[in-house]
């Protein structure tokens, strides 16, 4: 079922929408009689309802019946004309309903094409990323596809549409006068002769200019992924030539096709109005001679400037079918890979209790790669169903090949790997991927939450179908019924994956409970629960956690009273200035949301600054800028610009200092109203970012406090509506969506400078929440915290733990786990490596220790040397004097 | 206390009375103020010595660890400078320091502290000075100590 792509567009496109095209090409054909007759018809307006020479009008009904009516004059001219009107509806609802068609099965030519393209990339053996980058596949699939889904089904039905109306126009003209019919085409033999040779440079140009696209994309997707290395080497300027190179490459090709192409219009353009020049001459020559009327040359005119129209459609359907066809030829090609997995490996599912636990008997494997370096050679372990391994060796050893071959993720050159009695290579995804799990040393972290990417292994097909209402369920019915027609998969990707049985659950509750027990196995837990208390809940998704972090702040409050807490934290009461939060913060009492109320920018706020008028404050807070101003020149004056310390502890910029200083004595004896706006702005907003109790500034006095306290009441008094977004305020009995859960719980600040305040306050709310039952609820809202792209938001080590939960959490029957801790410190290595074999009962475990000394731990002991097997045994056999396990103990 | 208090303070601390009063305020307001209740460890003997300080307020004892527990070295109060060796030449805590009142310090990390010496040479000199009269001073308790042995 490994079918190859087509490897021409024409038969994809024929194969894939040929009853499509032949229904529009149906209603083309329809709209080629009515295009002849409304050629015709201005003709007979003219002809015979105008000049009237006859008693019985008749009507010609393409050019070979008439239908003799006996009417009046005006009579006629009002039915021909209604004739008229009712084609010229027709023919538009017909080009309507074409295009619509059209339209249609392009796109569903585009999404097969791009499944396609996609389902290979999920086949391709995976030492072909090796060679093919990100950035091209990703350019391949979304990019390169998009001209080609756009000219896909005109393919066959422009040609066949325009050169029908071509054929029309021309056949008109001939029945009109031969001669004439044969002048307007007398340049279209020369240009399909010509136009075809042009063109042939141009497809060549445009395969060019596709490669430098696709290397110019690779170089963007390289950037982004070496960025720090780039800003360590300081190697923005070689990376910016580089990427100037390229674009000069492309302009250049881009350059030369533009100037041919556009050869290619010209030409047409010329030789198309040397046809009326013709037209005019001759045919007024025969209009003169009375061999011609003067309706005829009219009409005849008119259906040349009919036929230049689908001539032009002509050519530029050449040309983009042309580009079309570099562009497919071009994509397809990469993604017709040999070895590459056979696709029903990965869409049968596993038989229902289907085993790996069982034997693993791995003979005479070798594995020799892409570059015909051998990396494993005749390797041969059996290793027993209750037993676990573990692989240590030098770097090059080939042992990280060997986890990957035991996971089927390379494939042996030569030699058989079985397990349970199964061989390895034959068995579908459904079961390696199930029955056996695999734990790299960087494991895939999708941008998603920390409890989507520990499910992630769960998920291998929908089981409970999504809820959907009345309203949605029809689109979602017919969204299925085109991704069948088109080839796509149609499982529903909003429906529930998780498989509580593979996780050996019967619920949610139940799944909760696991989740923080293999979390708990990686000593993974104490993070997850400190991200909860950092991390942001929704009250109104999970207003069971914010009740709880209510009851918790209750609970704080009352426990803050106690002497060892005492003096820790500031509450937040809206009649209180709160000396360990800055102005700003005190000012807003609130958290912002948003940046309407950024508290860099908070001077530059139309509506701060009318409070700020309404509280009488201006004056005081630019009295406090100005003093701010002083001390901050006065302690960093002597400083060089750029000292760390400016960023570090500095309200003004080493660059903004001297600004300052000039800015101090120009407004000395100013008063606010002669001071310009940028100078006010820059003064008032220096004191806002002070806090009292950190900086000791004293520069908020008492009366300062409160005149900031009425300002408080003002602000939130007269907020817009508009801005009512932009702060949600410190409300007592109030969950505050935009502050983490730990500043909920608080709803205060830490005072500044309590020895260990930091500390003991945590200890204290963490204890405040297990009195009340809630350590749950935090672990819960830490799970729902966003690793970021590719887990960025984690440690590396804290991805190789949750990789390890991950893995654990699908109680597979092995367990491959290749060099899964390398970023962890050694005790925490050797930690883990004991739980995760308590927590397997010792059972089907395979680790490729990155350190010798984990060897310890594990039933049997596999030494490699350069791809082979330098000795094999238990840890005590092989733990002496002159063997190689001894030796890599003692390097590391 | 405001800033330009601490300036006067640390004007009192030998180490720094040199220092013009700008860097006096630079260092005054790049040190971070902790307060530490009675009992509370200002470093443990041992750990690694990330920071200096100077005693705002309060008093502080200085313990060293015996085989018979803990022995009183010598106490602290205001304007004493206390945890210097540590961060001068990367050796572990000498001793503990315990807070035996309620006491104001104003904490100089090792990085503060070697930033400011480099900018400002006329401290380091006050340094050698101060280290220099310690050793002088230590010296003469040692030849006291073995006069007194014999």
């Amino acid at each position: 079922m490994n079918e190859r792509l087509e490897r021409s567009m024409y038969s994809f496109v024929l194969r894939y929408s040929g009853r499509n095209q032949l229904y529009i090409l149906a209603f083309v054909v329809f709209s080629w009689p009515i295009g002849f007759m409304l050629l015709d018809l201005p003709k007979q307006i003219i002809n015979r309802a105008l000049e009237a020479k006859e008693e019985v009008f008749r009507i010609a009904v393409l050019g070979f019946a008439e239908i003799p009516l006996q009417v009046s004059q005006s009579t006629f001219l009002v039915i021909l004309c209604s004739v008229f009107l009712v084609l010229v509806v027709a023919n538009n609802a017909l080009k309507f309903h074409i295009n619509t068609s059209k339209g249609r099965a392009a796109e569903r030519l585009l999404r097969r094409l791009r499944y396609a393209l996609f389902s290979r990339v999920l086949r391709f053996p995976i030492p072909r990323f090796k060679r093919t980058s990100q950035g091209e596949i990703i350019s391949m699939i979304t990019a390169e596809t998009e001209p080609v889904g756009a000219f896909f089904v005109g393919a066959v039905v422009d040609p066949i549409f325009q050169g029908g109306l071509l054929l029309v126009a021309i056949g008109f003209i001939i029945v009109q006068n031969p001669w004439l019919g044969l002048a307007a085409a007398a340049f279209y033999p020369l240009q399909i002769y010509v136009v075809p040779r042009l063109q042939k440079k141009v497809s060549a140009l445009g395969k060019a200019r596709l490669r430098e696209i696709r290397h110019l994309s690779d170089h963007v997707g390289e950037t982004v992924s070496g960025i720090v290395d780039i800003h360590a080497n300081d190697a923005s300027n070689l990376e910016l030539a580089r990427f100037t190179d390229r674009l000069s490459n492309i302009y250049n090709i881009r350059f030369e096709i533009f100037q041919r192409k556009y050869m290619i219009k010209a030409l047409n353009n010329f030789l198309d109005k040397l046809a009326p020049f013709l037209f005019y001459l001759f045919g007024g020559l025969l209009v003169i001679d009375n061999k011609l009327d003067i309706g005829q040359l009219v009409a005849v005119i008119g259906a040349h400037r009919e036929m230049s129209s689908p001539w032009k459609e002509m050519l530029n359907w050449y040309q983009q079918q042309a580009d079309a066809r570099v562009k497919y030829d071009q994509v397809v090609s990469q993604f017709d890979v040999d070895g590459m997995l056979d696709a029903t490996m990965q869409h049968t599912d596993a038989e229902p209790g289907f085993s790996l636990a069982g034997d693993i008997d791995i003979s005479n494997v070798s594995l020799v790669d892409e570059d015909e370096v051998r990396r494993l050679a005749n390797l041969t372990i059996k290793l027993g169903s209750d037993s676990n391994l573990v692989v240590v060796g030098s770097g090059n050893s080939g042992k990280d090949y060997l986890g990957q071959v035991l996971a089927r993720l390379a494939i042996p050159t030569s030699g058989q790997i079985k397990v349970a009695g199964h061989d390895l290579t034959v068995l579908p995804e459904s079961v390696t991927g199930r029955r056996m799990t695999y734990v790299s040393g960087a494991p895939f972290m999708q941008s998603a939450s920390v409890r989507d990417n520990l499910l992630y292994g769960l998920k291998n097909r929908p089981l409970r179908p999504a809820d959907y209402d009345d309203e949605e369920a029809p689109g979602r019915e017919r969204d299925f019924a085109e991704a069948a027609r088109t080839g796509n998969i149609v499982s529903d990707y909003k429906a529930d994956w998780v498989d509580f049985e593979t996780a050996g659950v019967k619920d949610l509750d139940e799944l909760f409970t696991r989740l923080v027990q293999v979390l708990d196995i990686v000593e993974m837990s104490e993070d997850i629960y400190n991200l909860g208390l950092r991390g942001t809940v929704d009250p109104d998704r999970r207003r069971d956690i914010a009740e709880s972090a209510l009851k918790a702040r209750a609970g704080l409050t009352e426990r803050l009273s106690e002497p060892e807490y005492e003096g820790l934290v500031e509450k937040f009461d809206r009649s209180r200035y709160n000396t360990n939060a800055s102005v700003a913060e005190n000012l807003l009492f609130g958290t912002t949301v948003g940046d309407a109320f950024d508290h860099d920018r908070m001077a530059e706020n139309d509506y701060v600054l009318q409070v700020l008028r309404d509280a009488d404050l201006i004056d005081d807070m630019l009295a406090a800028g100005r003093s701010v101003a002083e001390t901050m020149i006065e302690i960093f004056a002597d400083l060089p610009p750029g000292h760390e310390f400016f960023e570090q502890y500095s309200f003004i910029s080493s660059d903004d200092l001297p600004e300052f200083r000039t800015l101090l004595s120009r407004t000395e004896k100013s008063g606010v109203d002669e001071m310009n706006a940028e100078d006010r702005a820059a003064l008032l907003s220096l004191p806002f970012k002070v806090v009292t109790a950190q900086h000791r500034l004293g520069v908020v006095t008492d009366e300062l406090e409160t005149k900031i306290l009425r300002a408080r009441e003002i602000f939130a008094a007269g907020l817009p509506d508009d801005l009512r977004g932009g702060v949600e305020f410190f409300e007592p009995e109030k969950y505050n969506a935009a502050g983490s859960l730990q500043d909920n719980i608080l709803f205060g600040k830490l005072v500044y400078g309590q020895a260990e305040g930091m500390r003991r306050i945590g200890g204290l709310v963490a204890e405040t929440l297990d009195n009340l039952g809630l350590r749950g609820a935090v672990l819960e809202a830490g799970l729902e915290f966003q690793v970021g792209v590719g887990g960025s938001r984690l440690s590396s080590g804290q991805r190789q733990r949750l990789g390890i939960a991950r893995a654990l959490l699908k109680r597979a029957d092995i367990m491959v786990l290749n060099e899964s801790t390398s970023a962890l410190d050694p005790a925490a290595q050797d930690r883990l490596a004991g739980k995760v074999l308590e927590a397997r009962g010792g059972q089907g475990v395979v680790w490729v220790a990155n350190r010798a000394s984990m060897a310890s731990r594990f039933a049997r002991v596999v030494v490699l040397e350069d791809g082979q097997i330098a000795e094999q045994g238990t840890f005590d056999e092989l733990n002496k004097e002159g063997t190689a396990l001894h030796e890599l103990l003692q390097s590391s | 206390m405001s800033l330009n208090e601490e300036v006067e303070l640390l004007r009192n601390i030998p180490l720094f009375s040199k220092l013009e009063p700008s860097k006096l305020k630079l260092l005054a307001f790049t040190a971070e103020r902790i307060t530490y209740e009675p009992d509370q460890v200002l470093f443990k003997q041992g750990d690694v010595g990330d920071a200096a300080y100077i005693i705002v307020d309060g008093a502080a004892k200085v313990l060293v660890d015996t085989p018979d527990g803990e022995l009183e070295v010598a106490a602290l109060g205001r304007n004493d400078f206390v945890g210097e060796i540590a961060i001068l030449c990367d050796v572990p805590r000498t001793a503990t320091v315990r807070a035996s009142a309620k006491t104001v310090t104003l904490r100089i990390t090792k990085d503060l502290f070697f930033r400011l010496v480099a900018e400002f040479p006329e401290m380091s000199v006050e340094i050698m000075r101060e280290l220099a009269s310690r050793l002088e001073h230590t010296t003469q308790q040692l030849r006291e100590a073995l006069a007194s042995n014999k």
